[in-house]
């Protein structure tokens, strides 16, 4: 087969796919970058290289309060999740005989199956105020009148920190299980407690898979609208619900992406920070 | 003291897991009208609801349409990708990879939004067939990804016996790659396919009248706590379950050493 003959069945082979992903993708987001230096003449659309937009989101308290109430709610999420999963994982990993792990991690992970909506579903369940977490307090004594749980931000972090600790579990466990037991003993064997054997060891080589780990959670977080749309009432909003908004009963799709960028300009800063420890490649 | 304390968080942690999950099952055998406590039942008339229910069923049908469809397409195309920049040098090679990739790295929201933007904006209209489009475009990386990586040494020398003993190109792929590569296509058939049936967001934003079943289940909870909804999200977890257990069982057992 001649060279040239083996590069254009190459780019046949190629071609699909690549078509697919520009035509569906890479076009639309285009347009959607466009679209947020567009802007709205009552109800027509002017297209042009305005910043209107991006200075609406500074001007207008309900859009910057917005970016801030995302940003309090992902960082608290991430990082209770990931103080919550590590010692799971550690437990799994190191207490949990070898061969009951495999089910124990399965164990820890199966909800996850349970559908996405359904998830946040089951959490306003729990938290209604005549949910089983109120009748269990009443019932106790802990408490004499129910108490509001559900349509809090509170709710919302509990919705998302059920589904994180799940994934980070099971990436952190990852982690662990690859160390090599060796280096533990060696540490033993030198003198470290456990308490400085973790300090020294275990948390300087599990870090990439932590940091990785609390990434993933940061992006697929911040740009959820589910959890806080069906958990956290409507009286703060996030930036997803924001633009949800913008899309229904406003059709302002201008400000719609302008959001969507500003968005992705936070997950970029995200990685920028992180990257020194991310192993995308090691998901 | 110090002994239990990790078997104590092992418990607290596991209650935590499975405190939403046992609630929406225990409930979805209520026979009141409210899935709260206290408990009267077992009853099975939310199930009798649900299966006779004409446009939960339908959903489900179109979610299986939506997921089955979407994922076979983003499976070739991705395996078509892979094997040409796997197999053959082309120049801007890692540039393509990139852009193949690139989806992955956009939330699911605003890959609708871009979307529903360009399909609104031609007039094209929704339609399930556009949501089907918007889950190609987020699972085609993967199953591009998943497939590229398995893409080894031992493929190629198979691959270049059989183009030697005269296979066409067409023949060493379907008689050669793709059987030696069935794991690797399998796993992102099948994560390709638990993705899209659950993913809400782009059907949400690109369906219209015709939708899939996490917007048909979304649009029951406007009208607030029902036994109906811990019936359908216990049904749909089962059904999830199971498959999970089987593809444990049967499909990554083999490749396992």
């Amino acid at each position: 087969m001649s060279r040239i003959q083996s590069r254009f069945q190459g780019w046949g082979l190629v071609a699909p796919a690549l078509l697919w992903t520009t035509a569906f993708f890479v076009v639309p987001f285009v347009v959607m970058a466009a679209m947020s230096f567009a802007s709205l003449e009552g109800r027509t659309l002017v297209w042009g290289f305005s910043f209107e937009n991006y200075a609406r989101l500074l001007e207008k308290a309900y859009l910057w309060r917005a970016i801030i109430v995302s940003l309090e709610i992902t960082l608290t999420v991430t990082a209770v999740s990931v103080l919550l999963a590590y010692p799971l994982a550690w437990i799994i990993a190191f207490r949990v005989p070898q061969r009951w792990q495999r089910l124990a991690l399965l164990l820890a992970i199966l909800p996850f199956w349970t559908s996405y909506v359904v998830r946040s579903y089951a959490w306003l369940l729990v938290l209604a105020r005549e949910g089983v977490v109120n009748q269990t307090m009443l019932a106790l004594g802990l408490i004499s009148d129910p108490i509001t749980l559900a349509n809090t931000r509170f709710a919302t972090i509990t919705g998302f920190v059920h589904f994180f600790v799940m994934l980070l579990t099971l990436t952190i466990y990852a982690n662990l299980i690859q160390l090599p037991p060796n280096y533990r003993r060696a540490a033993m064997d030198l003198g470290a407690n456990a308490f400085q054997t973790f300090r020294h060891v275990i948390l300087p080589l599990t870090l990439p898979g932590i940091v990785t780990g609390a990434f993933l959670t940061f992006v697929l977080c911040i740009g959820d609208y589910v959890t806080p749309q069906i958990l956290g009432g409507n009286t703060e909003l996030t930036v997803p619900q924001v633009i949800m908004v913008q899309l229904g009963r406003r059709a302002d799709f201008p400000l719609a992406s302008a959001l969507a960028i500003v968005l992705m300009g936070i997950v970029a800063l995200a990685y920028l920070t992180s990257s020194r420890w991310l192993r995308l490649d090691r998901i | 003291m110090m002994r239990f304390l990790p078997w104590a968080y092992l418990l607290v942690a596991f209650v935590f897991i499975y405190l939403p999950v046992g609630v929406l099952v225990l409930f979805s055998f209520q026979s009141g009208g409210l899935p709260v406590p206290p408990f009267n039942g077992p009853s099975l008339r939310w199930y009798e609801t649900i299966l006779s229910d004409p446009d939960l069923m339908g959903a489900l049908r179109n979610s299986l349409i939506v997921a089955l469809g979407s994922s076979a397409v983003a499976v070739t195309l991705g395996f078509l990708a892979a094997y040409g920049l796997a197999r053959h040098i082309l120049p801007g090679s890692a540039l393509m990879r990139g852009l193949l990739i690139a989806p992955l790295t956009v939330s699911y929201l605003i890959v609708g939004l871009g979307l529903l933007i360009v399909l609104t904006r031609t007039g094209l209209g929704l339609s399930l067939w556009t949501a089907a489009i918007g889950h190609v475009v987020i699972n085609l990386p993967l199953a591009f990804a998943i497939i590229y990586a398995s893409m080894g040494a031992q493929q190629q020398n198979a691959e270049r016996a059989a183009r030697d003993l005269g296979a066409s190109e067409m023949k060493v792929i379907v008689l050669i790659t793709v059987p030696m590569l069935l794991p690797s296509i399998a796993a992102a058939f099948f994560l390709s396919v638990t993705l899209s049936w659950d993913e809400f967001i782009i059907s949400f934003l690109l369906t219209r009248f015709d939708v899939t079943l996490p917007v048909e289940i979304w649009s029951l909870l406007r009208s607030g706590l029902s036994p109906q909804l811990n019936a359908i999200g216990s049904f749909v977890f089962l059904i999830s379950v199971a498959v999970v257990l089987l593809l444990e069982l049967v499909v990554f057992r083999r490749t396992r050493p």
